[in-house]
């Protein structure tokens, strides 16, 4: 049965853009009458001619938008299990918490006796991701998890230059991560060096020693890894690094999984980020905002970006800039300050208890839907278990049909759901990498397991269908190649 | 579910976790409380913030209280689209990718530029971008003209020592063959107007490009980017759609001339056909971008401020010509009796006098700035930002449509009574 992913795929006619529904005239705005005297600015600054924004209505303005709506799928719409993505349920109460006027109201540079609820917030959840992951202070400022990446690296920059002088060269990365990773590195500047993986999939701990010496500022590692596998030698790890002078940086992309178990900080990394959006659950956006905090342990607190937040005895808060060992400012403000307040609701309204439970089921979760798949899908690395999250293959499905991750990711859609990420890591052939998160239910993990494996059924009895898929989706697959040769970037360019 | 992988119980899951390294005890934290009580808990923290009607707001420098329309948050609060994720899935995306996709084409008619990107985190790393983009070319050093707010720069200088550059104060009027770029901002952190057309003929007699730092909210009026003959245009798009936020999530808009396009950073939506010939819209050029070109991307963005920029598009919609053009005006007409009213108070005197501004301007009191605004702020106002890199008494004031002329004039009154106590 073909019902397809909820999104509208038939309906009123197809309207597209809102420059095809602009009509000369018509208009949504209004503003009070002006009540002071109209001014023109100097004729050698004034626009010539009035930008061609769409003409529209407010019932055309919200008819384009609620259409185009109904042709996106959400986490509100179902399971979006996008390995490397955490996209769990985000629960309304942050939402609430966000647009209190309090909050939404306060301008940035208004002067701290004005904010002092807005100080304690943020001063609060500083403390409470220190004691999550283990380290000492934080900068709540990079607005994602690649600018906390930037961030921590800076912070490495600036260790090594006062410690020695310079600032050393390379930054280790395995093979597995995130391409975030060693793009950063390259804007810390820095040249990325990739470690291998052991056949396990961990990191291959020997090549790592051999490959160490006085050049290497850091290690970029997330644990569990990039391939939810947890890195057992990770002491041993932290302890090659450091015994070169170097520092180990946590890429908090997977911090799901240990909440309340295990903490980078105990694991021996010096600088830990956080992805807000994921661990604790604010809204991706349709791709962002994010935050991505950092967190130092308390040799490194000294370069974290300014102002930072600090309270006094009489428990005053204020934004300090008096640092000037500090690596500056990562950010216009003071960083997504919104979806802090969504991670901070998130944090205290689960507890520590909360979030420790969070960790067990999302490890539940996946190890549960990966069982439940592995005849069809394998495990690309069967001999570990995985954590929050799991990589399988469909490189013998590939091999017996023809039929590829891909194909497999469409037919899903077909079936009602969002797939998983596919072809990430990289280091996986036909990887789909799929991480359900906490929230949840048996009864959709079933229903997505059964999905995967009608799939892999149909691979064999009907492959057609699975490279005609997707086909209850508002548009099918679409020419990828042709966008990027024929750029059309702006409706100016239509015909 | 323990039967089905295999575990006799939870803990088991963890054995992976080396015994050392286990926490062993709970998280310090308190533990989970209702929702009845965590919206106390966040309310009472709101409360403790003063705000609105008790503290009307004529502050800017990068952030403003503007209006946002209803429809905004009507339609960007849809769950289809605030609780997707990057369009992987283009087949199940086309909201937000056709959005995004006339997002960049609403950018482009603001600047008079012709591609513009999907989003960046703020302002202040739009800029950085664009430097980065600029610094592509090969060539090393950047020059700030004098105006460009001192907090972007300190970013722009904190970005800078990852490639190891620094920006550096543009003098004279000569641009050497090592520059990249001239940064200009127009209008500038003082509110007043620049020459941008004088510096866009400095930067490329040199070989450089220009890139403007540009007020959203006043292309309705004043000559957009692109006909000043600016390189790469970024602005801080907060003013459209979204709140103040006490400084974010905002949005950082970058456009640029064509033959930029492909040194450009983040995510850029095209359109295309699906394999039935039906127009679609996909993520393009991703062979710029981190997950394919890891350490030779153009940037290391991933995760943007997506859900701003629709907030934005709608916004813009809403406006439509007509609406961008009236809230230019509004704009720059209250700023201007704002000025009149504020500098009719003895010893109020403009900070750059003779210079014209649009909806900012400075003054320069004569008492330090920052006790002149405590003591405003007891009467009920946030009466501006002060800027002491010019003076002490340097106030720089901020005047959007939302703002009345009652308000106006109980500022100034209000700004006499302080001065005079």
């Amino acid at each position: 049965m073909n019902r397809g992913a909820p999104v509208r795929s038939q309906g009123p006619p197809e309207t597209g853009t809102l420059r095809d529904l602009s009509r000369p005239g018509r208009s949504a705005w209004s503003f009070p009458e002006l009540d002071v005297d109209p001014i023109d600015p100097p004729s050698e600054h004034r626009r010539g001619s009035v930008p061609e924004l769409p003409e529209v209505a407010e019932r055309d303005l919200v008819r384009h938008f609620t259409r185009l709506s109904q042709m996106n799928y959400g986490v509100d719409t179902g399971i979006y299990p996008l390995g490397s993505c955490s996209m769990k349920y985000n629960p309304k109460l942050a939402e609430t918490a966000a647009s209190m006027a309090g909050f939404a109201s306060l301008h940035p540079l208004q002067p701290d006796g004005t904010a002092q609820g807005a100080l304690e917030l943020l001063w609060r959840l500083e403390r409470a991701l220190c004691e999550i992951t283990g380290m000492s202070r934080a900068t709540l400022q990079p607005p994602a998890g690649a600018c906390g990446e930037l961030t921590g690296l800076l912070i490495m920059r600036a260790h090594h230059e006062a410690r020695e002088g310079d600032a050393r060269r390379t930054i280790l990365i395995p093979d597995s991560a995130h391409g975030t990773n060693p793009a950063s590195a390259r804007l810390g500047g820095y040249r990325a060096v990739a470690i291998p993986s052991t056949d396990r999939g961990l990191v291959d701990v020997d090549a790592l020693a051999e490959i160490v010496d006085g050049d290497v500022a850091g290690l970029m590692l997330t644990n569990p890894n990039t391939l939810g596998l947890f890195e057992e030698e990770i002491a041993r790890i932290t302890e090659i690094v450091h015994g070169v002078g170097g520092l180990v940086y946590y890429d908090g992309a997977n911090l799901n999984a240990i909440m309340g178990r295990t903490r980078p900080g105990d694991m021996g990394f010096d600088i830990v980020h956080i992805n807000t959006h994921k661990t604790f659950a604010t809204p991706h956006g349709g791709g962002g905002p994010g935050a991505g905090p950092v967190g130092v342990v308390e040799e490194l607190v000294p370069y974290l970006p300014v102002p930072r937040v600090e309270r006094d005895e009489a428990g005053t808060f204020r934004l300090s800039s008096e640092e000037p060992a500090s690596i500056g400012r990562m950010h216009g403000f003071h960083g997504n300050f919104a979806v802090l307040v969504r991670a901070y609701a998130y944090v205290f309204f689960h507890g520590a208890d909360g979030l420790r439970e969070i960790s067990e089921l999302a490890v539940l979760n996946a190890n549960y839907l990966a069982a439940a798949i592995r005849d069809e899908f394998p495990l690309a690395y069967p001999a570990s278990r995985p954590m929050h999250e799991f990589v399988s293959t469909a490189a013998a499905l590939e091999r017996e049909t023809g039929i590829r991750a891909v194909d497999v990711a469409k037919r899903v859609i077909d079936l009602g759901y969002h797939p998983s990420t596919v072809y990430f890591p990289l280091v996986v052939d036909e990887a789909m990498m799929v991480e359900p998160t906490e929230t949840e239910s048996r009864e959709i993990l079933d229903a997505f397991a059964a999905a995967l494996r009608q799939a892999a059924s149909e691979a064999r009895s009907d492959p057609q269908l699975l490279h005609d898929a997707p086909t209850t989706t508002p548009v099918r697959r679409l020419d990828e190649a042709r966008a990027a040769r024929h750029l059309r970037l702006t409706w100016r360019a239509d015909p | 579910m323990l039967a089905a992988v295999g575990a006799s119980s939870v803990d088991e899951l963890f054995d992976q976790i080396p015994a050392p390294l286990r926490l062993g005890r709970p998280l310090d934290l308190p533990r989970g409380v209702s929702e009845q009580e965590i919206l106390a808990d966040l309310a009472s923290l709101a409360r403790r913030n003063t705000y609105g009607e008790d503290l009307v707001c004529f502050a800017g420098a990068g952030a403003y209280d503007h209006f946002v329309p209803s429809v905004v948050w009507a339609l960007a609060g849809r769950s289809e689209l605030y609780t997707s994720y990057t369009p992987y899935q283009p087949e199940l995306s086309q909201g937000i990718l056709q959005i995004l996709f006339e997002y960049q084409s609403m950018v482009c008619e603001l600047t008079a530029l012709d591609v513009s990107n999907a989003s960046l985190y703020d302002g202040a790393t739009a800029l950085v971008e664009a430097v980065h983009m600029a610094r592509a070319g090969g060539r090393p050093r950047v020059l700030v003209a004098e105006g460009v707010d001192p907090r972007v720069v300190e970013t722009l200088r904190t970005y800078g020592r990852g490639p190891g550059y620094a920006p550096e104060p543009l003098t004279g009027s000569e641009v050497t063959e090592d520059v990249a770029a001239v940064v200009v901002q127009h209008p500038n952190v003082l509110g007043a107007l620049e020459d941008v057309r004088s510096l866009a003929a400095t930067a490329h007699d040199g070989g450089a490009l220009l890139i403007q730092i540009f007020d959203p909210t006043s292309v309705g009026i004043l000559t957009p980017p692109g006909d000043l003959g600016v390189d790469i245009a970024v602005a801080e798009g907060q003013p459209f759609g979204n709140r103040l936020n006490y400084g974010g999530p905002y949005l950082g808009v970058l456009a640029a001339r064509a033959e930029h396009v492909r040194k450009m950073p983040g995510r850029i939506v095209g359109g295309t056909v699906d394999v039935d010939g039906r127009p679609g819209y996909v993520l393009t050029l991703q062979a710029r971008e981190q997950h394919i070109r890891r350490e030779k991307a153009t940037s290391n963005i991933c995760t943007n401020q997506t859900l701003m920029a629709l907030a934005a598009a709608i916004h813009l919609a809403w406006l439509g010509p007509g609406g961008l053009v009236e809230l230019g005006r509004q704009c720059a007409s209250k700023a201007a009796y704002a000025f009149e009213r504020l500098t009719a108070i003895p010893g109020v005197e403009p900070a750059l006098p003779g210079r014209a501004f649009f909806k900012e301007f400075a003054v320069a009191l004569p008492r330090p700035a920052v006790v002149v605004l405590d003591a405003m702020i007891e009467r009920g106002f946030l009466a501006g930002v002060p800027a002491p890199w010019v003076g002490e008494g340097a106030l720089i004031v901020a005047v959007t449509e939302r703002r009345t002329r009652a308000e106006i004039d109980a500022l100034a009154a209000a700004m006499a009574e302080v001065l005079t106590a």
